[in-house]
């Protein structure tokens, strides 16, 4: 903990004036006599107030312009960190837990007060002890990011490191990832390292591990069922299935959406069953084909991000739209409505972009479902104006992989055809 | 053994009362807090220990996680959501609960913080979906005048009530969510030295304090008191929960303080002997010696697969037997632990052989284990997965049997003993609730909270004996009832009688309530509107009775369909006196007989036919008339 964490101004100034840092024992003489541990402060607050964590465990602000007295018990106290080791077993296979950040790795920030991810990927093994029952775990961090912070290079960093590990003695690879744009990375990784030939699982959690009830255990505890036992490979999201503590949801990486803010079966497949239950020990498979459409490993790490996500709405302005074929853009992915339609008021600027040679692709915002362009006359309009149609896939799939695409091809006939070809089951038939 | 003295004793008490707070909503969340009789949602948890902000695990937790229980929740949708569910992060800390217990920590003159903490009070009994109960410290300091002797006030926490437990089968424990996450304010007295008698004054002198806000839960369950017993050179302070009545507390207080003189006198008696202390070389399985053992408890235990084990303890000979004051024995307070770990309890040396257990068994163990006659044993059978950790703390409960008092939760019994409960919490059971930003106080809201203390009880009662001409017996259950505001306001209009209307809110209704009627379903709008009808003189007094009482058996919805259904509507005077003619005609024998006296007969049959269509006074009037025609003629 460093010494002044959050303590600013008139605060610090006390601290500093009084020999006295974060984690000292004091005994401070204010409207009554209170003994404890100065704890960290937020970055929000005011500078007027230190905060005390009382021997009942409490913590509380105390007004420092009625601090009469201030009296220092005992030096800074470690905050303890036993790291336990954890024997291995020759006769268990091997995973390897990549952590990435999120809540499932995260425990209160003095920053802010907020849960942060902290917790090394050794932690949060050793906080579930059941894992070594079943495999041999080594972990390794990566970075500490929340989802919203994961930009495409940190795709482009896990699938560097996964490649690394696609011929070694891991039975299957564990990512610890923040769940909000879970399913970005999944998608990611489900293109560039198609056919790769061991299981992939990102897991995440919704209530953080420095919780009681915390989903992140019962989850890494179905992950690593899962690997051990599953004997395919694939690119899967591994959470919760419903409220309770008792059956984790397997979903295919590029068929998966978080659909809810905050529960813990948040993340849902769309338009079909997960493809795997884990129940106790018991893993029941709904999936009929294979994940992975090449039975070749054949790595391609490149992406372009100069891909936009465009949500038409009743309203939307085609000024906005010319903005974007202005800028540098080489694909744009509609979310049309229902079938995949977007409003007369954009057909010139559609047209115009398409004369300068971006993709344009299109999918829904009812998120299940397939794009039927032919239905009706929109949709006929929008065809000959050169958007191509792509079937079901979730829209943020079809950014991702149109980022991937452009990443490995200038080509527009040939970037078409990619799109339109299924690689990690991102369409189904 | 000898007589236990509470005198000599030193017992110091200090109460902690947990009052719900009538906000109708939850400290978190919107859900109104309704009992539900069915549920329309039911899932599965399980909770783990996690290591507090100091980095270590909070011993109680530890404790509860080696139970490991499934624990099942039921929900309705009317009384609790998401948030409950732990599936949603908190809302907003409510304002009312907040305000409120400032005008309670004002009120007993205690020093609040400007900046408060929501924090997680790690709680893994499943008794929260969290895992923790989400509490805060208020305030600190202050004092409560009971007899004119101020009592401190350590603390003032506003808190969430816990899940109400609604079953326990072993593995599985049940909970209803509908309780979960009720405002509650926790204040803990200091403790004191004195009788029961006089703690139990402390208690309700605060309990009417508080029930003075008149935004306080009443009812059962809605306060609840620990208390904190310690006695002198006993060195610890122990919790006992669950203490339902107040005149339970009595009985509790002064078994627990014999308990724990009781255990100094045998760690006095430890003290003294040879024992020092023992690890975990001296236990050894004797699940296969003891296969032939005639004791159905070992037998069905064989059965079950379970595993038995004996634990040597040297220089022990006679100590758990040994009892200082009734009912108070080392054996006792280990087959209490380990109770908690679904194990049905221990056999000690000093009561073998019984139970089945012959000596040929003990014969087994004594070689087995080279045991001679200063020395003691235990036997416990138990599942693999459990009997090492009870083992291991029944270890470390005897080697702290020559310190004396162990500092740990108890909780009553009905019939007034405490049980062991679980380990004393520490400061590491506590973590800042990382979803609720710190709490500001503003000087305003201190100032509007002094302004809005309430009277004292007893001012309270001067002022409605004063104001409507109540005694005091009926001004006290008038201002203690949920009508007091109702009251006032009926009573406030002209040519109304307030004692008459107090009598009803109170005497009536809560009889009614005793026979098993609901008075939710009695709205304080029907009953003002009730008073109107009997000013109007729509109605009778002799009536209200039976219109309540058909509301609150749910057999009407309003006032007027009540009368419909009763047909109790206020006869004209003519009809009225043609029935009474009727019925004096044709009961002239009796009157023939008793002469004026007639009126006493005549009066309970009119009154069988009328009751509630007539003032008892009309009838009286009436029937004297006809009498007196009769007798005339």
């Amino acid at each position: 903990m460093p010494e002044y964490t959050g303590y600013r101004g008139t605060s610090l100034e006390f601290l500093k004036s009084n020999n006295l840092v974060v984690g000292d024992s004091v005994k401070i003489t204010s409207d009554l006599t209170y003994s404890g541990i100065i704890m960290p402060r937020y970055e929000h607050q005011d500078d007027k107030h230190i905060v005390l964590k009382l021997n009942s465990g409490y913590n509380i602000g105390l007004d420092l312009d009625q601090i009469s007295k201030v009296e220092k018990l005992s030096s800074s106290e470690k905050i303890r960190n036993i790291e336990q080791k954890i024997k291995k077993n020759p006769s268990l296979p091997n995973i390897l837990l990549l952590s990435t950040g999120g809540t499932i790795a995260s425990k209160v920030d003095y920053r802010t007060g907020a849960v942060t991810p902290i917790l090394t990927a050794e932690e949060l093994n050793s906080s579930v002890p059941e894992l070594s029952k079943m495999a041999n775990i080594d972990t390794e961090v990566l970075f500490s990011e929340y989802s919203e912070n994961i930009m495409p290079d940190h795709w482009l960093q896990i699938a560097n490191k996964l490649v690394e590990f696609a011929d070694s003695k891991y039975s299957g690879i564990i990512i610890a990832h923040g769940t909000d744009t879970m399913h970005y990375t999944s998608s990611f990784l489900s293109f560039a390292l198609a056919g790769y030939p061991i299981p992939v699982v990102l897991v995440g959690s919704q209530r953080s591990s420095d919780r009681a009830s915390s989903d992140a255990a019962l989850n890494l505890i179905g992950a690593t069922r899962f690997l051990v036992e599953c004997k395919t490979n694939g690119v899967y999201v591994v959470m919760h299935h419903d409220e309770s503590d008792e059956t984790i949801s397997c979903h295919y990486g590029t068929r998966v959406r978080k659909n809810h803010t905050s529960k813990r079966s948040a993340f849902e497949t769309i338009g079909d069953n997960p493809a795997y239950l884990i129940i106790d020990d018991k893993i029941q498979k709904n999936a009929k084909d294979d994940y992975f459409k090449t039975s070749e490993f054949t790595p391609k790490i490149n992406l372009d991000a100069r891909v936009a996500l465009v949500k038409y709405y009743p309203g939307y302005r085609a000024d906005l739209l010319e903005k974007i074929i202005d800028m540098d853009y080489r694909a744009i992915i509609f979310e049309g409505t229902g079938l995949g339609h977007i409003g007369k008021i954009l057909y010139d600027n559609v047209k115009k972009a398409h004369e300068k040679g971006i993709f344009l692709g299109m999918t829904s915002q009812c998120i299940d479902g397939r794009v039927g362009m032919t239905v009706y006359e929109s949709g006929r309009d929008l065809l000959n104006l050169g958007i191509v149609p792509l079937e079901n896939m979730i829209p943020e799939v079809a950014l991702v992989k149109a980022m991937w695409v452009l990443g490995n091809s200038d080509n527009p006939e040939e970037i078409k055809k990619i799109m339109l070809e299924n690689i990690s089951s991102e369409m189904s038939k | 053994m000898s007589e236990f003295s509470f005198e000599d004793a030193g017992v110091k008490v200090g109460l902690e009362i947990h009052q719900q707070l009538n906000t109708n909503k939850k400290l978190f969340c919107n859900c109104p807090p309704i009992e539900s009789d069915e549920y329309t949602k039911k899932f599965q948890r399980k909770l783990r220990a996690v290591k507090s902000e100091l980095g270590e695990y909070d011993p109680a937790a530890l404790f509860e996680k080696s139970k490991s229980k499934i624990i099942s929740y039921y929900a309705n949708s009317q009384s609790s959501c998401l948030v409950e569910e732990d599936e949603e992060p908190p809302h907003n800390l409510d304002k009312d609960a907040k305000n409120l217990a400032l005008i309670i920590a004002s009120s007993l003159k205690s020093n609040i913080f400007s900046e408060i903490y929501p924090m997680r009070k790690t709680v893994i009994d499943g008794s929260n979906t969290t895992g923790f109960q989400r509490t805060m410290l208020i305030s600190q300091g202050g004092f409560i005048e009971v007899e004119g002797k101020k009592i401190g006030v350590q603390s003032i926490c506003l808190e969430e009530d816990a899940a109400k437990l609604i079953g326990d089968q072993g593995s599985i424990r049940e909970y209803s969510l509908d309780r979960l996450g009720v405002p509650l304010v926790e204040i803990a007295l200091e403790p004191v030295e004195g009788k029961p008698s006089q703690i139990k004054k402390i208690a309700l002198s605060l309990g009417k304090l508080l029930r003075s806000t008149k935004k306080v839960t009443r009812g059962i369950g809605s306060i609840r008191q620990d208390v904190n017993v310690s006695v002198k050179d006993g060195g610890a302070v122990v919790e006992v929960k669950g203490v339902q009545q107040l005149d339970q507390l009595e009985k509790i207080v002064e078994f627990e303080a014999k308990r724990q003189y009781g255990l100094i006198k045998i760690a006095e008696k430890l003290k003294k002997s040879k024992f020092e202390e023992i690890t975990k070389d001296s236990v050894r399985e004797i699940t296969d010696d003891w296969k032939s053992c005639k004791s159905k408890i070992i037998q069905k235990a064989l059965k079950d697969n379970s595993i038995i084990k004996v634990l040597k303890i040297p220089d022990f000979a006679g100590m758990f037997g040994y009892s200082p004051y009734e009912g108070i024995r080392l054996g006792k307070e280990i087959g209490q632990l380990v109770k908690f770990y679904g194990i049905g309890g221990v056999f000690h040396s000093d009561e073998l052989p019984n139970y089945g257990i012959e000596e040929k068994d003990i014969e087994i163990v004594k070689n087995l284990l080279k045991i001679n006659e200063n020395d003691a044993f235990l036997i416990i059978a138990a599942p693999a997965v459990k009997i090492d950790l009870a083992i291991e703390s029944i270890i470390n409960r005897i080697n702290f049997a020559n310190k004396g008092v162990i500092a740990e939760t108890r909780l009553a019994t009905p019939n007034g003993d405490t049980v062991f409960l679980r380990p004393r919490p520490g400061a590491s059971r506590m973590y800042p609730e990382t979803d609720v930003p710190p709490i500001i106080v503003t000087k305003k809201e201190l100032e509007v909270a002094e302004k809005n203390i309430p009277k004292s009880w007893d001012e309270s009662l001067k002022e409605l004996h004063e104001k409507y001409n109540l005694n005091f017996q009926l001004a006290e259950q008038v201002f203690d009832s949920k009508y007091i505001d109702l009251f006032e306001k009926i009573s406030s209009k002209p040519q109304i009688n307030p004692t008459f209307v107090a009598s009803i809110l109170c005497s009536s209704i809560t009889n009614l309530e005793r026979n098993g009627l609901n008075s939710k379903l009695l709205t304080n709008e029907e009953i003002e509107k009730t008073f109107e009808y009997l000013q109007n003189g729509k109605i009778t007094k002799e009536s209200i009775e039976i219109i309540f009482e058909n509301i609150m058996e749910g057999k009407s919805n309003s006032l007027d369909e009540a009368i419909k259904n009763t047909s109790i509507e206020t006869l004209d005077e003519a009809k009225l006196e043609e029935i009474i003619e009727k019925i004096s005609n044709e009961n002239k024998g009796i009157i023939e007989n008793q002469k004026e006296r007639a009126i006493g007969p005549l009066m309970g049959i009119a009154m069988k036919n009328l009751r509630g269509k007539a003032s008892g006074e009309m009838i009286n009037k009436l029937l004297l008339k006809n009498i007196k025609k009769i007798l005339g003629n």
